[in-house]
């Protein structure tokens, strides 16, 4: 009796665990679903966004972000990382495609594609543009408050002016913020040159007493809160600022200034291609596009968009510059082997006491 | 004693996350960036007066967090060991609670705090005082450094304090020892394997930190941990990032083997 008592537990035993791993196995056929992964700057795009994407496609998206396209060089280039979609600049581009870690797209997949401005395609990074798709685009340029800074703000200048000491936020970007200072000298900013690299070097040592911090994503909040006069920024975040703090405003200096473009690209290796291109393509849908750039704020490539933004946005130089401010702008070429020379300027500003 | 192979899994362990990464830094550290031959020249780069500036700065800021972590920690301890067991429940909890909530969040908590139109400064209003502009400085950096390191000075004295014999005391007292000459010449000797302890525990990450002095110093009061960070991931010079890791390896190694002079009994606990 005893025996079979045991038997029978036994068999029950036995009878729930297949239960479960059956169980299991099911489960496991569901999380085959389809996935992919995004790269990203930091507060660049709408988080609802990605839920309804993820709602009409049930396509998973796992999302991550970057503070400078150097942080999602080094991370890409050093593998580990399985990144099926990123958002670089131009100039990383150009770097991204030189190293062969760029798929390219099958436009047929895309076909919102038509939809973006024919000024924002074959741009020189991808001449026949077979690797990305404009995700927005525009400046650089000095964000100021206008209770604390009553001058007119025309010149790179203004952030070299003992003034305003303590009052100036600069990008924590190397190529920015030795990009800007380059401009100022009338330089270019993509020079190889070692002499102009060592000045503009200088140039912000010297700085470097005036300035209050060196952020990225934070300035924002900073200069919303009227801790600083002045901020190096990126135009969208000019636009968020404004909206913000209505005592801001955007000035592109006359002496020029960084003209850019952000693509999406699908990285070398991605095992999740066709999900990749349907997220491109979502994101260049009008309307997806039209709701991305009203919250993030930056300027969109796709004309339809821009004819439907209320005028204040549209006439705001922050968000669609004219040609006139855009005159003397560079687009950031890949430096390749002058690299090392803007890091070498980097950390050596950096680092000065 | 034949439980041995119960080690094994921590062996291993060890081999995988500290002996290997170890190697590999030490690999990095000495080989060309391009041609990963060996070369001198990351070590070399690394000596330049510029990053030995910031190695010193690192060491001394670290140092004087240190130095006011003890200062400000020790009495907590003696408070913290002399009280009634519920009432030491509860302040022991009141230290190590704030520790559970992510250490990110409380220093982004500090950057708001002390802004210009922070609260502190509109507390200081509030009582009439002068605001102070501390943000991006030195001393908002030393001061998230002695907020968050703390516990670590704490915890260790008050368990060398709780474990001391208190009949010492008594003794001290009956032969005529005031309260000052009795800590200085029995409750203070005694408890200095706490203090060690306390200060490498204090130390070793105040030197080593990179996000305290980027949030709190803006990215202009580069440390050693901040450099480092900066040629790992943003430059992507790993050699170099790895010599300048090594030489503050050696550095740290240094002063532990100059602290560990002074800890006889090797109740320290060092090698944490």
């Amino acid at each position: 009796m005893n025996g079979m008592r045991k038997a029978f537990v036994l068999l029950l035993l036995c009878g729930v665990l297949a239960a479960l791993l059956a169980g299991c196995g099911g489960g496991g056929q569901k999380s085959a679903k389809r996935e992919l992964k995004v790269y990203n700057w930091g507060d660049y795009i709408d988080p609802e966004i990605l839920k309804s994407f993820e709602k009409e496609t049930g396509i998973h998206v796992i999302y991550d972000t970057f503070a400078t396209n150097e942080d999602m060089y080094v991370k890409v280039k050093s593998g580990g990382s399985d990144y099926d979609v990123a958002i670089p600049s131009d100039y990383m581009i150009s770097r991204l495609l030189r190293d062969g870690l760029l798929e390219k797209i099958d436009f047929s997949k895309v076909p919102n594609y038509s939809k973006i401005g024919a000024k924002y395609k074959n741009l020189d990074f991808d001449p026949k543009n077979e690797y990305s798709v404009p995700y927005m685009w525009g400046t650089v340029g000095i964000a100021y408050n206008k209770k604390m800074v009553t001058e007119p703000v025309d010149s790179w200048g203004i952030l070299w002016d003992a003034k305003y000491a303590k009052q100036i936020f600069m990008l924590d970007s190397p190529r920015d913020s030795i990009g800007i200072t380059l401009k100022y000298l009338g330089y270019s900013l993509n020079t190889g040159n070692e002499v102009e690299l060592a000045v503009a070097g200088k140039k912000l040592v010297e700085q470097k007493p005036l300035v209050l911090a060196y952020l990225v994503d934070e300035a924002k909040d900073k200069m919303i809160a009227g801790e600083g006069a002045l901020a190096v920024v990126w135009s969208g975040d000019a636009m968020f600022m404004m909206e913000k703090n209505k005592d801001i405003a955007y000035a592109i200096p006359k002496e020029g200034t960084n003209l850019w473009f952000d693509s999406m690209v699908i990285l070398k290796g991605t095992k999740h291609k066709a999900e990749a291109e349907e997220f491109i393509n979502y994101m260049t849908r009008p309307d997806v596009a039209k709701k991305n750039v009203e919250y993030i704020g930056y300027a969109s490539p796709i004309p339809e968009v821009e004819s439907k933004l209320p005028e204040d946005v549209r006439k705001n130089i922050a968000a669609y510059p004219d040609a006139e401010l855009l005159k003397n702008a560079e687009v950031f070429n890949d430096l390749t082997e002058n690299m090392p020379k803007y890091d070498k300027v980097w950390t050596e500003v950096k680092v000065a006491q | 004693m034949g439980r041995r192979f119960l080690a094994y899994p921590y062996h291993l362990w060890t081999a995988l996350f500290t002996v290997i990464p170890l190697a590999l830094i030490v690999y990095f550290a000495f080989t060309d960036r391009y041609t990963a031959a060996f070369t001198l020249d990351n070590l070399r780069q690394a000596a330049q007066p510029v990053y030995l500036g910031v190695l010193w700065h690192s060491v001394w800021l670290a140092g004087v967090s240190t130095f006011l972590c003890l200062l400000a920690g020790y009495p907590m301890a003696m408070i913290l060991a002399k009280s009634g067991v519920r009432y030491r429940r509860m302040l022991a909890m009141l230290i190590v609670v704030p520790m559970w909530m992510n250490f990110l969040l409380r220093t982004y908590a500090w950057m708001t705090l002390l802004e210009k139109n922070g609260a502190v400064n509109a507390l200081l209003a509030f009582l009439g005082l002068p605001p102070i502009h501390i943000l991006y400085t030195d001393y908002a950096v030393l001061l998230g450094m002695v907020y968050n390191f703390l516990p670590f000075m704490i915890l260790p004295i008050y368990s060398v304090l709780m474990k001391m014999d208190k009949s010492l005391l008594e003794a001290a007292e009956d032969l005529g020892a005031d309260a000052w000459t009795s800590f200085r010449r029995v409750t203070f000797p005694l408890s200095l394997p706490g203090v060690y302890a306390g200060t490498i525990m204090v130390f070793m990450p105040a030197v080593t930190t990179f996000v305290i002095s980027r949030l709190l110093g803006g990215g202009q009061y580069m440390l050693a941990g901040n450099v480092i960070e900066q040629q790992f991931l943003a430059i992507g010079n790993w050699n170099f990032g790895s010599a300048l890791s090594v030489l503050m390896m050696v550095l740290i190694l240094l002063s532990m083997v100059g602290l560990s002079r002074y800890d006889k009994d090797g109740s320290g606990g060092y090698f944490l």
